[in-house]
């Protein structure tokens, strides 16, 4: 039986949303049907849409279910660019890092190559945190150019977690809205999307115990993007497709619980994660702590093992049953240098030197053991296997 | 044995690992990503390098229930593969890629990198044998299904890549029973076509691909006397013995087609002439390797066979290591051989060696 340290990438189904889903899957009725079965699903979406509103924060009218983290992130940051280039053609310059996850850069440069838009990247102070009198230097000499602003609130690759509430603080004065791809911090750290002064904020179900193939984006009621998906416009008329109440009533269930538990297992995970760290520093002295010095997500621990490269330490550990992740892979399974590494300014060598363990709701003590006994099995192989 | 079975995603490589699983090694699938152009540029399948063939070897891999890792040699590939067969282009040579893949990439960095994580050979799915001479030196042999034999693009193994590779394929018949024994095994990749063009030109069209990487840069076609037949956009993609794509306006005085026989990357001339000036004499090259033991006396003259491409007939010859050169002598004619090929020395089946052609002595004028 392997140990699963990679709870970043998904993690496994929570009972209480495996309740749900399958209790949700034995009715038969279209939500939108106006008969007694589609009254009683509809009740069911619309009972998930008030609890996932309650545990990130927001009004009941300000979520939309749809496919998740990656659909979110196209919506919104799509979606409101053309919205306010519309209003104003002079609006064409997105604010975004080059750490943010592809979900975000993706959209970013396809709006760069296709439909005009400028990109301005924000400076990084060391560890990784978005330098905010940058961000504020940018936004003072190019307010009435830019159509959005868009930062992830905790980097899904070193946890590094970004002062929302602040950014939306500094854009506000120029009532620029704010995107942040919340994927990574929902559920791990408090995040409440009334108090930040978002625009909109991307999550997503399978990251918290959820069923993969559920998110939701959550839009403030101030704000018209133009949508993505066109076709009956079930949900506020942004998002369309029938609506997937057995997946969102899952969803709903995992964040409820996931909100309830959030004040202890942060502390527990942050208990296990700084022993591990306790522990790693003595098998290898040479570690690198990719975010020790930013504010960060305490389920995450992104190491830089010098010498070594990322995929003959994931091959390594596999074969001793640890699964843990470096940066992300291509679509043909190569890993590339991290991209959120080379943009904190990390040489190639070292960007392809990281291993990310992330802990989740089934993280223990001895797992950690586990992972600390491969490691010190298998590093001196990895540094072995580097060619010179 | 801890065996890494490199798994291109097609038929071959998944049989030759399918094999190594049943006789009872510890096997880990390995896919070689060496394209460093991604594999959503391209469309369908060439062998090598695609998301498709990545999927197909880990479907393969995952239907053997072996782990399976996708590494990244592309940078390896271009510097050692791609950029060398661009270079021998410019200098006028025609190099065989397949084979500085075989050199450079699978029996050394990936062996290399297998050999440090703790394996102890690494298996493919190509047409050729191992076998133990009786005292304990290793011996590579043709394959027993001749029409697809790839012992010549393994002729730069020594002995010590022979010590750690396995070739599970090479005692099989035919092609056709691979197919077989793939469908009967339930591996999707059974009726895959077969991959013939160098995986990094997904065109397969090499002058065109060429272009790209060297400029344009025009020069003369001349005659074996000299005299001017016609011009060329660039000398870099044309190959001795070629006889299409010449453009020269003028028939021979013969009235016979004219080839390819030298190309002066210097001058920036391509010379043409008859059939008959093709015919090679003598082969010589200073790079040169023994595949396995190596002949006692080198140095004394010995009767073989040489095969100077892929798939070409195998011709008569003597050999001789002469002042730091391996030099053949054919006792049978071979027409249009370019330097920069490969010559494999056989003796029977087996593989004795193999140089790559520094020069060559044309039968009617004079070598180059």
């Amino acid at each position: 039986m392997s140990v699963f340290l990679d709870h970043a990438s998904t993690t496994g189904l929570r009972e209480s949303a495996r309740l749900a889903l399958t209790q949700a899957l034995e009715l038969v009725g279209n939500p939108s049907s106006v008969h007694s079965q589609g009254r009683t699903t509809r009740e069911l979406l619309e009972t998930a849409r008030d609890q996932l509103a309650t545990a990130c924060g927001a009004n009941r009218s300000e979520i939309i279910f749809n496919s998740g983290g990656t659909e979110s992130d196209n919506q919104a940051i799509k979606g409101i660019y053309w919205a306010r280039h519309k209003q104003d053609s002079n609006r064409n310059l997105i604010i975004t890092a080059t750490t943010e996850h592809h979900a975000v850069i993706d959209p970013v440069l396809w709006l760069e190559a296709s439909q005009g838009a400028d990109v301005a990247y924000v400076k990084l102070l060391e560890g990784g945190m978005i330098d905010i009198s940058d961000l504020e230097n940018i936004i003072q000499d190019h307010h009435s150019r830019i159509a959005l602003i868009t930062l992830m609130w905790v980097n899904n690759e070193t946890g590094v977690i970004t002062d929302i509430p602040k950014i939306c603080e500094i854009a506000a004065k120029y009532e620029i809205p704010v995107h942040s791809d919340a994927v990574a911090a929902f559920g791990h750290i408090p995040i409440d999307f009334a108090a930040s002064g978002l625009a909109a904020m991307s999550l997503s179900g399978h990251k918290i115990g959820a069923p993969i193939g559920v998110g939701a984006l959550v839009v403030a009621r101030s704000q018209k993007p133009t949508s993505l998906i066109h076709g009956g416009g079930q949900e506020r008329s942004l998002r369309s497709g029938t609506m997937n109440y057995p997946l969102a009533a899952g969803f709903a269930a995992a964040a409820t619980e996931a909100i309830a538990q959030l004040a202890s297992e942060m502390e527990r995970l942050k208990g296990l994660r700084n022993y591990l760290e306790a522990r790693v520093v003595e098998i290898v002295p040479g570690v690198v702590f990719t975010s020790a010095k930013a504010m960060r997500a305490d389920y995450n621990s992104h190491l830089v093992f010098p010498g070594t490269q990322s995929d003959a330490m994931l091959f390594l550990l596999d074969q001793e049953g640890i699964c843990v992740s470096a940066g992300s892979a291509c679509q043909a399974g190569v890993l590339g240098p991290s991209h959120v590494l080379a943009g904190m300014g990390y040489s190639p060598e070292l960007a392809s030197a990281c291993i990310r363990v992330t802990l989740g709701s089934t993280t223990t003590k001895s797992d950690i053991d586990s992972f600390l006994i491969a490691l010190a099995k298998v590093h001196p192989i990895a540094l072995k296997a580097t060619p010179a | 044995m801890r065996v890494l079975a490199a798994m291109s995603g097609g038929v071959d490589s998944a049989v030759a690992a399918a094999r190594a699983v049943e006789m009872g090694h510890e096997v880990i699938g390995v896919h070689l990503a060496l394209s460093r152009m991604p594999g959503t540029l391209r469309t369908g399948s060439r062998g090598c390098c695609t998301i498709e063939d990545s999927m197909d070897a880990q479907r393969a891999a995952n239907k053997l229930g072996i782990p399976f890792y996708v590494w990244d040699f592309s940078e390896r590939f271009k510097l050692d593969v791609v950029d060398d067969f661009i270079a021998e282009y410019q200098a006028g040579r025609t190099p065989n890629p397949c084979m500085r893949c075989n050199e450079r990439i699978k029996f050394a960095a990936l062996l290399e990198r297998g050999l440090s994580l703790g394996f102890d050979a690494v298996c493919t799915g190509h047409y050729a044998s191992i076998v133990d001479d009786g005292a304990g030196n290793l011996e590579l042999h043709r394959s027993l299904a001749m029409a697809k034999d790839q012992s010549y693009v393994l002729g730069v193994l020594n002995a010590k890549q022979l010590e750690h590779s396995m070739f599970p394929l090479g005692a099989t018949a035919s092609k056709d029973l691979i197919r077989q024994e793939a469908r009967d095994r339930g591996l999707s990749v059974a009726n895959k076509p077969d991959s013939y063009d160098i995986c990094f030109i997904p065109e397969g069209d090499t002058r065109d691909w060429l272009k790209d990487f060297v400029p344009t840069d025009p020069g003369k076609i001349v005659d074996t006397e000299g005299n001017e037949l016609g011009e060329h956009d660039g000398h870099v993609g044309f190959t001795i013995g070629q006889r299409k794509g010449l453009r020269i306006g003028k028939p021979a005085a013969d009235g016979k087609p004219r080839y390819v026989l030298e190309i002066r990357p210097k001058t920036k001339e391509v010379v043409v002439g008859p059939e008959a000036a093709l015919e090679i004499a003598e082969l010589a090259g200073a790079r040169y390797t023994w595949c396995g033991k190596a002949p006692e006396a080198p140095e004394q003259e010995f009767a073989c066979e040489v095969q100077v491409r892929a798939h070409g007939d195998t011709v008569k010859a003597l050999a001789a290591v002469v002042d730091d050169e391996l030099r053949i002598t054919l006792v049978e004619p071979l027409y249009g051989v370019a330097t920069g090929q490969t010559a494999v020395v056989y003796l029977g089946t087996r593989v004795l060696g193999q140089m790559t052609i520094d020069s060559t002595r044309s039968k009617v004028s004079s070598g180059v």
